[in-house]
């Protein structure tokens, strides 16, 4: 591992220009990516930025009911949070599904948000891979890709993003809050990852030297009833293969509100607006369920070893809507 | 700026304080084993993905191989030496004792770190993955059997002892809820909300 320094920020301008002062800083939340990958030289910043004493700690609900998240809050106070149960139940539980419980207690929802995709090739310093050495090339194009990307992806990157946090943000539409040298500044979680294109090494819309100081969900009545599943390999502490948040408000058996949002299927989380355009104001039916999903998943391009996502994902919005259209007439 | 590569540090471990230099690339884990001799926390993938060295940090279970020790001055470190009062072993490990909780204990000593704070994390309405109904007001879920798999899930145990780990740790929970009951705290939750495990420095807090 490369030689580091190290310093804690106590407020935002002065974590901003601490990091300014060099290059090759970097932020550091719980560590549980940024150190793991240190260890294994794929990342190597000289200076680390300590964030986990910024007053960012905190839930609070807005004027507007919106629900204000700080980026320090830890993945473990996010979901026990009474407010994030009520009201987003699948974020809570999208945060569960993820990682450990002692991970949890050191993750941050900025950390969360920024941790880098489990390709392998990523991983192993060994191996070329584009997205950690620009113009390497991309070795899971045509080997180990069981678990990456069905939906846009380039072939200059097929990797993931891990996230399930994210997953459920994406769904109630998020907006990041962040903090620059000019100042305060909002990024809609819609804009904040950007398409991989021949650039998969530059993964968000981040102003460099950005601060995540925290994260807004926009009151939404229909996150009430929503859920989370995650398919694995194993039955815990096992990144997804395929995941859904869903939330769905069905009036005598119309769908009058719907949010769907899949992980593990591409880059960033996948919102599907288009299954959610075509279930809105139509009945609320498994066929229904289905044709949306297909017409969500009509882009998909599988690759040779991870064909098995589409009709995973197909079935997991089939369950999910059904189950909490069953929910809804309780 | 130029700061330092290393860093003159003091650790709370156990109650005591230990005043150390670390190259800043020293994990806790390091920290604890190669500084300050307590070997009781064990390595065994240095990546986060095995729980042998869990231990807790200002009361809430952590990954000691992914925290950096510089990240951790000013906050308090329990490891497995800190968990007997004197010569009477804690509720947890006793039960690990009475139940064979483990096979080559290579793992032990982050398994009862990890269900010392499952117990408090459960009993403060913490839900978790397994947790059927999540909204607050149902209140926390019975600890069953599905329950502490799900919650200990981040500690592997290579010797596959897991049948008499969770018949401890479910041993070690109903102790423990019979002493908060005698002691007339009644269930956390209830009704209110989430409860508050040991907040460490981040105590989040909803103002409703
Ligand atoms: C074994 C293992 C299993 C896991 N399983 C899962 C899983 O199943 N699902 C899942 O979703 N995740 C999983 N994770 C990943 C985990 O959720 C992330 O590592 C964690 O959320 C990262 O948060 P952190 O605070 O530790 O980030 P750090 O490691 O501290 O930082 C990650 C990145 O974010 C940057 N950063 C941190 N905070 C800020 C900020 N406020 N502003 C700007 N930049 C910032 C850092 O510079 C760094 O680049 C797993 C991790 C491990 C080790
Ligand atoms: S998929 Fe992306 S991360 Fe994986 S090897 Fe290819 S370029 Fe690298
Ligand atoms: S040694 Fe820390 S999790 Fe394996
Ligand atoms: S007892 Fe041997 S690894 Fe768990």
């Amino acid at each position: 591992m490369r030689e580091f320094g190290y310093m804690r920020a106590t407020d935002v301008t002065e974590a901003v220009s601490l990091l300014a002062t060099d290059p090759e800083a970097r932020f550091l939340g719980g560590g549980t990516n940024l150190v793991d990958l240190m260890k294994t030289g794929v990342e190597n910043p000289a200076l680390l930025i300590d964030v986990r004493e910024l007053p960012l700690d905190r839930i609070e609900v807005a004027d507007d009911g919106a629900l204000k998240i700080g980026a320090t809050v830890t993945n473990s106070d996010l979901a026990a949070d009474p407010e994030v149960r009520r009201r987003y139940p699948a974020l809570a539980q999208a945060v569960l599904a993820g990682a450990s419980g002692q991970l949890r207690n050191m993750a941050t929802v900025g950390g969360n948000l920024l941790q880098r995709t489990r390709c392998g090739y990523f991983g192993d310093t060994t191996q070329p891979c584009n997205k950690r050495v620009p113009g390497s090339g991309c070795p899971a194009l045509t080997g180990e890709h069981h678990n990456h990307a069905i939906l846009d992806w380039s072939e200059h990157c097929v990797a993931t993003h891990p996230s399930d946090m994210g997953v459920a943000l994406a769904a109630f539409d998020a907006v990041v809050s962040v903090h620059t040298a000019d100042g305060p500044a909002e990024l809609p979680l819609s804009e904040f990852y950007l398409p991989v294109g021949d650039t998969p090494h530059r993964e968000t819309a981040l102003p460099p030297g950005a601060l995540i100081t925290g994260v807004t969900l926009p009151a939404a009545p229909v996150a009430a009833r929503s859920r989370y599943r995650k398919v694995r390999e194993r039955a815990s502490y096992a990144f997804a293969n395929g995941s859904i948040a869903a939330a769905l408000d069905v009036e005598d058996g119309t769908v009058r509100d719907v949010r769907l949002a899949f992980g593990a299927v591409a880059s960033r989380p996948w919102r599907a607006r288009k299954a959610e355009q075509a279930l809105t104001g139509g009945p609320a039916t498994p066929e229904a369920f289905a044709a949306a999903a297909d017409a969500e998943l009509a882009a998909a391009r599988p690759l040779t070893h991870n064909g098995y996502k589409v009709p995973l994902i197909r079935n997991l919005v089939v369950a999910m809507l059904t189950e909490l259209t069953q929910e809804d007439a309780r | 700026m130029n700061p330092t590569k290393s860093s003159a540090i003091s650790l709370r471990v156990n109650g005591e304080t230990h005043s150390l230099t670390v190259d800043n690339r020293t994990t806790l884990l390091d920290a604890l084993r190669e500084h300050i001799d307590l070997t009781g926390t064990k390595k065994g993938c240095d990546q986060g993905q095995c729980g042998a060295c869990t231990v807790l940090l200002d009361g809430r279970r952590a990954n000691s191989c992914l925290q950096l020790a510089v990240a951790a001055e000013g906050r308090a470190v329990t490891t497995i030496e800190g968990m007997a009062d004197g010569e009477r072993l804690h509720p947890v490990q006793q039960a690990f004792l009475d139940f064979d909780g483990y096979q080559c204990g290579y793992c032990t000593p982050g398994q009862v770190c990890s269900a010392v704070a499952v117990i408090e994390e459960h009993a403060a309405g913490w839900p978790s993955a397994a947790t059927a109904d999540i909204r607050p007001e149902t209140g926390p879920p019975p600890l069953d059997d599905n329950e502490i798999r799900e919650r200990m899930s981040g500690n592997l145990c290579r010797c596959g002892a897991y049948v008499s780990i969770v018949r401890a740790v479910a041993e070690a929970a109903a102790q423990a809820a019979a002493v908060r009951e005698s002691a007339g705290d009644t269930t956390p939750d209830g009704g209110s909300g989430s409860g508050t495990v040991p907040a460490g420095g981040s105590g989040a807090r909803v103002t409703a």
